[in-house]
C-alpha cells in the first residue's frame, strides 16, 4: 500500500461528507460564497466545523486547503518563502498563495492559535480587495471569484490572549456552531458509528451530563466527535463503559476526581 | 511517646496527663501508626471542641480501635464528597450541595449524607452505597417527590409518622422504576447493593398493587393514592439507601427558592423583552400580554418528559442559557411553569436574599458564613497541621478619595521617568536570531558560508535559517503588603508610595501582577484586602484603593501565604513570584508569635515553593537578619534600612530580581 500523493490544491472531495445541518448554515455559507464574503465559523471543539467545511467544499466543488494554525505559524508559512535548489533560490508558494492561485477554499482552523502578526496577513484577502500581497516577490495575487476564505475559532477559551481581534473578526460573516440538538446528535452518532438508536441515545444523554459539569472542573463537555469515537468503539465490541472511559472521560480530563465522577456517570447509564 | 507527651503538655496539661495515663493500654491495642493517629485525632478534637471530648478519645481506646478497623473498610464522606458532588451535578444541571447529616435526606438544595459509611465489607462497596444514597435523593428532587405538599398529604392519617415511612417505601419503588428506565447501570448497582445486604424492597403480596407505580406516567400522587390503600399493611424495613424524609425542611427551602426564581424569571423576561426591543422595558404589567408559555410533550428518550417554550408575541424565542436553567429548575419543582410566573412577583417585588449584604460587624462576628475560607496551620510542636484552623476572608480595600497617587507621582516625577526607562530596557523585545536549524527565512549569510564550505569539501552546517524570537517575560507577581498596626505612620506612607512606583514600573514592563494587603486579629479573623487582582487593570479604582490602605491589626502570615499561593496557582505563568513587604516578624494576638509564628510561616513558604512559586521578602525590620534567612533562605530577602528609601528601592529590587 502506498499513500496517494497530491498537491494540496488538487485535492478534491468526491464523496459527499456526511453533514446534518443544525440550522441555516449551509444556505448562509452558500450565499456568502456567491457574494465573495469570507466566513468565520465559531463553536466549541468537535461540534462539526471542519466536517461542515468538507461538506461545503464538496457541495461547491472546490478544492479545500486546510491549515491548522499553531503558535509558531508565521506569515511566510502561509504566503510562501524562498528555498534553495541546485544553487538557486526558488520561490515556493505557501498554502495561502496556492489557494488563491487555484481558486480554492482556504480554511484556517483555530485561527486564534496563530501568532498575532500572522492573522494580519489575511486582512487584504478578507475584505473587498481580495488580494494577497506577496512582499518578498513584489507581486500581488488577485483572487478569482471562486476563491473563498474561511476561518474557525473557539470562543470557549476564555483567555485574553486567545481572543480574535476586532479588526479581524469584523471582516467575516460569522456562523455559530454548537452541539446539535439531542435528537439530531443521536442521529449523527448512529450514522457515523453504526450503533443502534438506544446506545446512541444513551451516549447523547451521557454527553449532556458531562456538559452539565462544564465550569465545575471540566473546560468543555463531551463533543459530538468524542461521542462518535465512543460509538465506534462500542460498535467494535468494546463494552460501553470502557468505551466511554477511553474515548470520552480520559479525553476530557486528567483530574482523578473528575475522572471518577465521569466514570460513575457512564456506569450509571449503561 | 515522651516527645508526644511533651508536645501535648505545651497545649494542655490535663490532656498530657490523660495521654500518659492511657498510652500503655493504647500501645497494646493499636500499632504504632494508629497510636499516632489516635493522638492527632484527640488533638484535633481538642482544637475544635475543647478538653472534654478530647479526653474522652484518650479514654475510649477500644472505640478508637474499632474505628481504625472501620476505617480500613469504611468510606468517609470527606474523601469522596467531591466526586459525588460532580456526579450529582452531572446527573442534572441544578447544583446540589453535599453536607454531613445524621441520616441521608435532602431539603432539595443540599444532600445530607452520613459522615462515614461502613455497612459493607469493602471500600468499593461502601462507595457504591454512598452513590446510591446520593442518587436516590437526587431522584427525589428530579422525579418530583416534593411536587405535592407532603406535610398536608400525610397530616390526615392517624399516625402521620407511620404514614410517612410507608409513603417513603412506596415512593422508593416508584423512583427505582424511573431510575431503572433512565439510568440502567445505576439501578443495577442499587439492586446489587440490596441483594448484598439481603434486603427486600417490599412484601411479595404487594406485587400486583404496585405495578401502577412502575409506569413512566406515575407521579407522586399515585404513590399517595396507593398509600391510602396499603395503609393498614405491615411496614417493610427501610432500604439501605432510602434515608429519611424531612418534608418541613423541603417545603421551607422550596418556597424560598420558588419565590426567588419567580422573581428572577420575571427579571430575566423583562431583560429579554428589553433586548428584543432594543430598550429597557418600561413596566412589568405588559409581560403577561407579550409572553406566553407552551408546553411540549417530549416522548423521546432524551431530556425530560416535556419542556416549556417561551413565546414572545406568539413567536417562540430561544431563551439564554441562564433563563433556560431557571425554567428547568422551576419545572423540576412544580412540574410546570404556571402562568402567574409571568406576572410580577408580589407587591413591590421580591428582594433576593443573596443580595442583602451583611454589614461589616456581623461578618466579623461569625465565621461560618459564606466567603470565609478555612486554612490549616502548622504547629511545629506537634509536627502536624491544625486542620481548618484559620478563617480567612477577602474584601476590597475601601477606596479613598485622597489624591494620594497623583501626589506621589508628582513627588517622584523625575524618578518615575528614570524607572520607566530602566524598565523599558527589560521589556521583551523581538529579536532576529541568525543561524538557526529552522526558522522563518533563509539566512543568506549563513548559506553563502555553507555553500563555500561544501565546495571546499568541508562539512556543511545545517544552521541556515533566521528566526524571529520574541523574548517573553511571562512573569506573574503577587505583592503581599503588611497592613498591621505597626505600619502606622511613616511606614504605611512609604508602603503606599512604593506601590505607586511599582505599578508605574510594572505597567511599562507588562508583567502580570496583583497586590493584596493582609492583617487580622486571631485565627478566626484573618483578613485579606484586595488592592489589585491579576485580571484588573491599573486604573482609578486601584489608585483609590492604594490610597485607602490603612494600618489595621496583627500579622498572621502563614494563612495569607497559603491563600495567595492558591491564587497564584490559578495563574498560568512561567515564573511566579510572591513578594512580601513587611515590617517585622509574624505576630498575632492568640499566641501566633515567636517560634510558632515563624515556623508556620516557614511551612507556608515551603508549601508555596513546592508549587513552583518563588517567595521573596522586602523588609524594614532591622532585626530581620535573625529570622528572615530561616524563613526565606539566605538570599531571598532584602533589608531596606531607611524607610524613606523604600519607594525608591522596591522597584529597583524587583528589577534586579526579574532581570
Amino acid at each position: 500500500m502506498t499513500a496517494r500523493v497530491l498537491k494540496t490544491e488538487e485535492y478534491r472531495i468526491t464523496d459527499e461528507p456526511y453533514y446534518a445541518a443544525q440550522g441555516e448554515e449551509i444556505v448562509l455559507f452558500e450565499a456568502a460564497y456567491q457574494n465573495r464574503l469570507p466566513v468565520l465559523l465559531k463553536g466549541p471543539t468537535g461540534c462539526g466545523k471542519t466536517r461542515f467545511m468538507e461538506h461545503m467544499a464538496w457541495r461547491l466543488k472546490r478544492p479545500l486547503i486546510t491549515v491548522s494554525c499553531h503558535d509558531d505559524l508565521t506569515a511566510s508559512d502561509l504566503v510562501g518563502r524562498y528555498l534553495i535548489t541546485a544553487g538557486e533560490t526558488v520561490w515556493v508558494d505557501g498554502p495561502m498563495a496556492r489557494a488563491v492561485r487555484a481558486g480554492a477554499i482556504l480554511y484556517l482552523d483555530e485561527i486564534v492559535e496563530a501568532r498575532k502578526d500572522t492573522t494580519v496577513v489575511i486582512h487584504p484577502l478578507a475584505d473587498d480587495r481580495r488580494v494577497l500581497p506577496m512582499e518578498k516577490t513584489g507581486e500581488l495575487l488577485e483572487a478569482s471569484p471562486e476563491f473563498c476564505l474561511a476561518i474557525s475559532y473557539n470562543p470557549g477559551y476564555q483567555s485574553v490572549l486567545k481572543d480574535l481581534k476586532q479588526s479581524t473578526r469584523q471582516r467575516f460573516v460569522a456562523l455559530e456552531f454548537n452541539y446539535p440538538k439531542p435528537e439530531l446528535e443521536q442521529k449523527i452518532i448512529e450514522r457515523e458509528s453504526g450503533i443502534n438508536a438506544t446506545v446512541a441515545a444513551k451516549l447523547v444523554k451521557f454527553a449532556g451530563m458531562t456538559r452539565n459539569l462544564k465550569g465545575q472542573g471540566l473546560d468543555e463537555g463531551a463533543s459530538t466527535r468524542l461521542l462518535v469515537h465512543a460509538g465506534k468503539l462500542i460498535a467494535a465490541g468494546i463494552t460501553p463503559q470502557s468505551a466511554c472511559r477511553g474515548a470520552i472521560a480520559e479525553a476530557l480530563t486528567d483530574d482523578s476526581e473528575m475522572l471518577a465522577a465521569v466514570n460513575e456517570l457512564s456506569a450509571s447509564l449503561f | 511517646m515522651l516527645r508526644w507527651s511533651d508536645a501535648i503538655a505545651k497545649t494542655n496539661a490535663e490532656m498530657a496527663y490523660q495521654f500518659t495515663f492511657h498510652v500503655p493500654q493504647a500501645l497494646r491495642q493499636l500499632d504504632l501508626a494508629s497510636v499516632e493517629d489516635w493522638v492527632v485525632h484527640a488533638m484535633d478534637l481538642f482544637d475544635k471542641m475543647g478538653l472534654y471530648p478530647a479526653c474522652a478519645v484518650f479514654r475510649n481506646i477500644a472505640g478508637f480501635a474499632d474505628e481504625v478497623r472501620d476505617k480500613l473498610n469504611g468510606m468517609a464522606l470527606e474523601d469522596i464528597a467531591h466526586v459525588l458532588e460532580l456526579f450529582v451535578r452531572g446527573l442534572s444541571g441544578r447544583a446540589l450541595k453535599l453536607d454531613v447529616g445524621d441520616e441521608p435526606y435532602t431539603d432539595t438544595e443540599t444532600l445530607f449524607l452520613p459522615a462515614r459509611v461502613a455497612r459493607l465489607d469493602d471500600r468499593e462497596q461502601n462507595f457504591r452505597l454512598y452513590k446510591a444514597m446520593a442518587a436516590h435523593q437526587w431522584a427525589q428532587t428530579r422525579y418530583g417527590t416534593f411536587r405535592v405538599s407532603l406535610t398536608e398529604a400525610l397530616a390526615g392519617y392517624a399516625d402521620p409518622h407511620r404514614a410517612q415511612r410507608l409513603f417513603q417505601t412506596l415512593e422508593t419503588i416508584r423512583l427505582d422504576a424511573r431510575l431503572a428506565h433512565d439510568l440502567t447501570g445505576l439501578h443495577r448497582e442499587m439492586t446489587a447493593l440490596r441483594a448484598a445486604l439481603g434486603e427486600q424492597l417490599y412484601p411479595a403480596a404487594w406485587e400486583a398493587k404496585i405495578t401502577r407505580l412502575r409506569s413512566r406516567q406515575a407521579d407522586v400522587r399515585d404513590t399517595l393514592a396507593l398509600l391510602t390503600e396499603l395503609y393498614d399493611q405491615e411496614l417493610p424495613p427501610p432500604v439501605c439507601y432510602q434515608g429519611t424524609l424531612h418534608p418541613e425542611d423541603v417545603e421551607a427551602t422550596m418556597s424560598a427558592r420558588l419565590a426567588r426564581e419567580h422573581f428572577e424569571l420575571h427579571v430575566a423576561l423583562q431583560q429579554m423583552l428589553g433586548e428584543q426591543e432594543g430598550k429597557a422595558a418600561e413596566s412589568s404589567e405588559n409581560l403577561a400580554e407579550r409572553f406566553s408559555l407552551t408546553r411540549e410533550e417530549n416522548d423521546s428518550e432524551l431530556g425530560g418528559e416535556f419542556s416549556m417554550t417561551i413565546n414572545l408575541d406568539g413567536q417562540p424565542i430561544a431563551p439564554p442559557e441562564h433563563v433556560r436553567q431557571l425554567m428547568d429548575s422551576i419545572l423540576q419543582d412544580l412540574g410546570e411553569i404556571p402562568d402567574e410566573y409571568l406576572h410580577a412577583a408580589g407587591d413591590g417585588g421580591y428582594r433576593r436574599a443573596g443580595e442583602e449584604k451583611p454589614d461589616e460587624d456581623s461578618w466579623k462576628a461569625s465565621y461560618q458564613d459564606e466567603g470565609a475560607l478555612l486554612y490549616n496551620e502548622w504547629d511545629f510542636r506537634r509536627q502536624h497541621y491544625r486542620k481548618h484552623w484559620c478563617v480567612l476572608r477577602e474584601s476590597d480595600v475601601p477606596p479613598s478619595d485622597e489624591p494620594f497617587v497623583a501626589r506621589t507621582r508628582q513627588k517622584y516625577a523625575g524618578l518615575i521617568h528614570q524607572l520607566r526607562k530602566s524598565f523599558e530596557a527589560l521589556r521583551g523585545e523581538e529579536k532576529l536570531l541568525k543561524k538557526q536549524v529552522n526558522g522563518d527565512n533563509v539566512d543568506f549569510d549563513a548559506l553563502v558560508e555553507a555553500w563555500a564550505d561544501m565546495h571546499t569539501g568541508r562539512e556543511m552546517s545545517d544552521r541556515l535559517f533566521t528566526k524571529h524570537h520574541k523574548h517573553d517575560r511571562n512573569i506573574a507577581v503577587m505583592f503581599m503588603v503588611d497592613m498591621s498596626g505597626s505600619t502606622k505612620g511613616w511606614i504605611n506612607e512609604a508602603e503606599r508610595e512604593s506601590l505607586v512606583m511599582l505599578c508605574e514600573a510594572l505597567e511599562v514592563l507588562g508583567d502580570r501582577y496583583a497586590i493584596y494587603g493582609f492583617s487580622g486579629m486571631t485565627r478566626k479573623r484573618c483578613e485579606l484586602y484586595r488592592i489589585k487582582r491579576f485580571d484588573e487593570p491599573y486604573g482609578e479604582e486601584v489608585e483609590k484603593r492604594i490610597a485607602g490602605i490603612q494600618p489595621k491589626d496583627y500579622t498572621r502570615m502563614g494563612v495569607t501565604i497559603r491563600h495567595l499561593t492558591k491564587l497564584l496557582n490559578e495563574i498560568e505563568a512561567r515564573t511566579k513570584l510572591l513578594i512580601t513587604l513587611s515590617d517585622g516578624k509574624p505576630d498575632d494576638y492568640d499566641g501566633y508569635r515567636g517560634d510558632y509564628g515563624i515556623e508556620d510561616t516557614r511551612q507556608a513558604l515551603i508549601e508555596a515553593h513546592r508549587c513552583g512559586i518563588h517567595p521573596f521578602c522586602i523588609t524594614i525590620d532591622s532585626e530581620a537578619r535573625d529570622y528572615l534567612p530561616h524563613l526565606y533562605g539566605a538570599v531571598n530577602w532584602t533589608l531596606v534600612e531607611d524607610v524613606k528609601k523604600l519607594p525608591l528601592k522596591v522597584s529597583d529590587i524587583y528589577r534586579r530580581l526579574t532581570a
